[in-house]
């Protein structure tokens, strides 16, 4: 933005025509990043589905595009075609306002995304508060989503959404302090000349916040998890609980305005994974790159873009993971968790680590020791989760084939058996007897 | 109800009406629940909405034509309802069951109670949002109707039972076919247990909630999984011995088992994983054991029970089922009432309710099993 703004004034064109054109401008960024977040979102919400088909044995939409890509694009049709409907009961304005309060909270939190180096719509120098600041207003729209309906389900919804949220920015806030305190800067990207969260951080996995202390990698740890929590994703999906709530505060709504919750939602996950990855690992920096090579070339800073999007897709991967695996917790212990567990440990993070830089100095070898046994050790749990999990996808296998069976493929069938494969069914030889 | 606090604010109950169609309300059930933010002060199931007039329709069929109603009853469960009805009219018939009939019948059972305790495991397991382990136990369930469905053609509502016995035979391919889905499936429930069962988050949601005690789960006629989770220790297959059931070695999982104490949601859980065990424990031993020879045994065809009653009743997926029948010597049923274990576990849901919060109703409600036609026939 102070780009084009540099730009639109070295013009010289009179400061009427300059604001004017710089407006446009912003517009024209604007939609893109909408229209941006839109498309992560739509193409999250495939990828979710894939993914849970595959959890869960099965295929999972692959019929709309290349292997079911475009399914979010016939979603979003059939939806926008729908009838808007808003209950005769319902506080009309307030309940045709709150998608769009929602939308606008998590999208506009877009801006300050540091896609790649120079690819950010607007590398404020309060980055990380502006999206903090601004993911708050969606809480305004799900609170007014939830009471605007006049359904109860969907007020207790909104209720618990509301106490959630608020709730879970404590711990978050707190653990992201931690990466503002190393980074000493609360911008987002950063050059060489001033110097962000990301571009204080190096491209190897030790140079990463996340694994530059142990006080780090839990601050990490506790941020995910109330990032979760703030997406209202199971575990922690209270709000939305369908066995529970019916579908919570968005309950009464439908077409358009269902679609602009829906895919807010979805656009939180990446936004989430994005700033993890932006603030614990390393963002688009690419290894053993100096930050002035990356700046001069064009084609090092779309590695840096594939590098930036490839690690969020891990953590988006992870959050889906997540959300078909685990049951959901109740509403009190969630709250318990939160106060009785994270915030304290934060707290512990925070002051950990701001004894950390008091007495380790950095730079110095046993900094550099301890960046690579947290490293080490984390990696290594990785490789041991990723072990058990292999073991437990072999070992539940796939749904027992009658038909393989029969053809003597695997299993303990009797061979003579092939010469009458199962099927549908056969009347058997005893027949009914009077 | 409004009762003025010290602020002046109003405090009133909130009363919210759980279904009819309602995400977890298996079948069609409603609550009519009270409550104080998310605490229930009380939940009061209304049944009803399914009830089909079962037991009325009973009088105007014939013995053998009213077999494929007993499936509706419970369409999880249609084995059960099915040997139930035999059983009653066969002790008015005094018919003696062919020992392979018998078994084969214990087959369906089993193979039933697996298919039922699935769904069952699943939806606790969906409605506590966890929704994998539902798709899972799903999958392993298509085998089990893979296999009912070579047997009797029948995938759900089954009629495979007849007066005197059962319709079809098996052969070994099918035999074999059973017992390398059992090869299949008993490593599944470990993993299953893996998967879910030790799962922290679910068991912090199911352990010490809706604790029914032994006195009371005797007191409201809870049968089946839900009594033995309460710890009483009781089972009609064991101790109203009935069909082949007394040449088999089983055990009877009471609780409490593992973590939780007993007659909580977590045990009620636990208990029908260990069930499942057990019958495949059964199975095996059918599998060994079954003795060749007729599938039926040689009743009239136009059976008419000698003036007389009877109730005979079999250890069902919930609980007893148990089928009363009353005789005038036509040839049509004078009187046909069904227990069901669905409907003793609904009458306790509005005693256990109050203090909990809703998302434990949706625990209780899921562990107690409760199916809406099985209680309303």
């Amino acid at each position: 933005m102070e780009f084009i703004y540099n730009y639109l004034s070295g013009l010289e064109l009179g400061p009427w025509a300059t604001s004017i054109l710089f407006a446009m401008a912003v517009l024209v960024v604007a939609a893109a990043v909408f229209l941006v977040a839109l498309t992560i979102a739509g193409f999250l919400v495939v990828v979710e589905r894939r993914v849970a088909g595959r959890v869960q044995s099965r295929i999972g939409p692959n019929r709309v595009g290349p292997f079911g890509v475009l399914q979010w694009l016939a979603d979003g049709l059939k939806l926008f075609m729908k009838e808007d409907l808003v209950p005769a009961q319902a506080d009309g304005p307030m309940f045709r306002l709150a998608p769009y309060l929602v939308m606008v909270g998590v999208f506009a939190a877009f801006a300050s995304v540091p896609f790649g180096m120079l690819l950010i719509a607007s590398d404020l120098n309060v980055g990380i508060l502006y999206i903090l600041a601004i993911t708050s207003v969606a809480t305004v729209g799900i609170l007014m989503s939830g009471w605007a309906s006049n359904n109860k389900w969907s007020l207790l919804g909104g209720i618990r959404s509301t106490a959630q949220i608020v709730s879970y920015e404590v711990p978050a806030a707190l653990s992201i302090l931690s990466v503002v305190m190393l980074a000493g800067s609360l911008q987002m990207s950063g050059t060489a000349s001033s110097p962000g969260i990301i571009s204080s951080q190096g491209g190897w996995p030790w140079d990463w916040y996340a694994f530059y202390n142990p006080f780090t990698l839990v601050a990490f740890a506790i941020y995910f998890t109330s990032a979760v929590a703030e997406g209202n994703r199971t575990p922690f999906d209270l709000p939305e609980a369908e066995s529970e709530l019916v579908a919570g505060f968005n309950t009464e709504y439908s077409g358009m305005r269902f679609a602009g919750f829906f895919l807010a939602e979805f656009a939180n996950v990446y936004l989430m994974s994005a700033i993890a990855t932006t603030l614990f690992f390393g963002g688009w920096q690419i290894p053993a790159v100096s930050l002035a090579a990356q700046a001069a070339s064009f084609w090092l800073r779309l590695v840096g873009l594939a590098i930036f999007v490839a690690k969020a897709a891990v953590l988006c991967f992870v959050v889906v993971w997540i959300r078909w695996t685990f049951p959901r917790l109740r509403v009190d212990q969630l709250m318990s968790l939160c106060y009785r567990y994270l915030v304290p440990i934060a707290f512990a993070c925070l002051a950990g680590n701001a004894v950390y830089l008091l007495v380790i100095p950095a730079g110095s070898t046993v900094d550099n020791v301890i960046h690579w046994i947290t490293t080490g050790s984390f990696g290594l749990l990785v490789l041991v989760f990723l072990w058990r999990v292999r073991f437990h996808i072999k070992r539940s296998g796939d749904r027992l084939d009658f038909d393989l069976l029969a053809r003597g493929e695997k299993g303990s069938f009797d061979p003579a058996i092939q010469a009458r494969p199962y099927g549908k069914f056969r009347r058997r030889h005893g027949k009914e007897s009077a | 109800m409004s009762e003025p606090t010290q602020t002046g604010a109003q405090r009133e109950e909130l009363v919210l009406n759980m279904g009819p169609h309602h995400p977890s309300t298996h079948g069609v059930l409603r609550f009519v629940v009270h409550t104080d933010g998310e605490i229930m002060r009380k939940a009061v199931p209304e049944v009803g909405y399914l009830h089909r007039g079962l037991e009325k329709l009973a009088e105007s069929q014939t013995y053998a034509g009213y077999m494929p109603f007993t499936d509706r009853i419970n369409y999880l469960e249609a084995m059960f309802t099915e040997q139930a009805y035999a059983m009653a009219v066969e002790a008015l018939l005094a018919t003696e069951i062919p020992p392979r009939a018998e078994f084969l019948r214990v087959i369906a059972c089993e193979l039933n109670r697996i298919a039922n305790h699935h769904i069952t495991l699943g939806c606790i397991t969906m409605d506590l949002g966890a929704y994998t382990p539902f798709v899972y136990l799903l999958r392993e369930r298509e085998s089990i109707n893979d296999l009912i469905e070579a047997l009797c053609g029948n995938r759900i509502t089954h009629n495979y039972l007849r007066i005197g016995g059962v319709a079809y035979d098996v052969d070994n391919i099918w035999l074999g076919q059973l017992e390398s889905y059992l090869d299949h499936f008993e490593p599944i429930i470990n993993e299953f247990e893996a998967l879910i069962v030790g799962n922290e988050i679910l068991i912090k949601r199911m352990q010490d909630i809706a604790v029914i005690s032994r006195r009371d789960a005797v007191a409201w006629g809870l049968t089946g999984p839900n009594l033995r989770a309460s710890g009483q220790d009781w089972d009609v297959r064991r101790d109203i011995p009935y069909g082949a059931y007394p040449q088999f070695e089983f055990d009877v999982p009471v609780g409490p088992l593992g973590r939780g104490q007993a007659g909580d949601c977590y045990q009620r859980f636990l208990v029908r994983v260990e069930e499942m065990r057990q019958s495949c424990r059964i199975l095996r031993q059918c599998l060994a054991k079954l003795p060749e020879g007729d599938i039926k045994a040689k009743v009239p065809k136009m059976i008419k029970a000698p003036k007389g009653e009877s109730y005979a009743s079999v250890e069902g997926a919930r609980g007893e089922m148990g089928c009363y029948l009353v005789s005038d010597g036509g040839k049509n049923p004078y009187r046909v009432k069904w227990r069901t274990g669905s409907f003793s576990a609904m009458s306790i849901i509005e005693h256990t309710s109050p203090g909990l919060m809703i998302a434990d109703l949706v625990a209780l409600v899921a562990t107690l099993d409760v199916i809406a036609p099985e209680c309303d026939r």
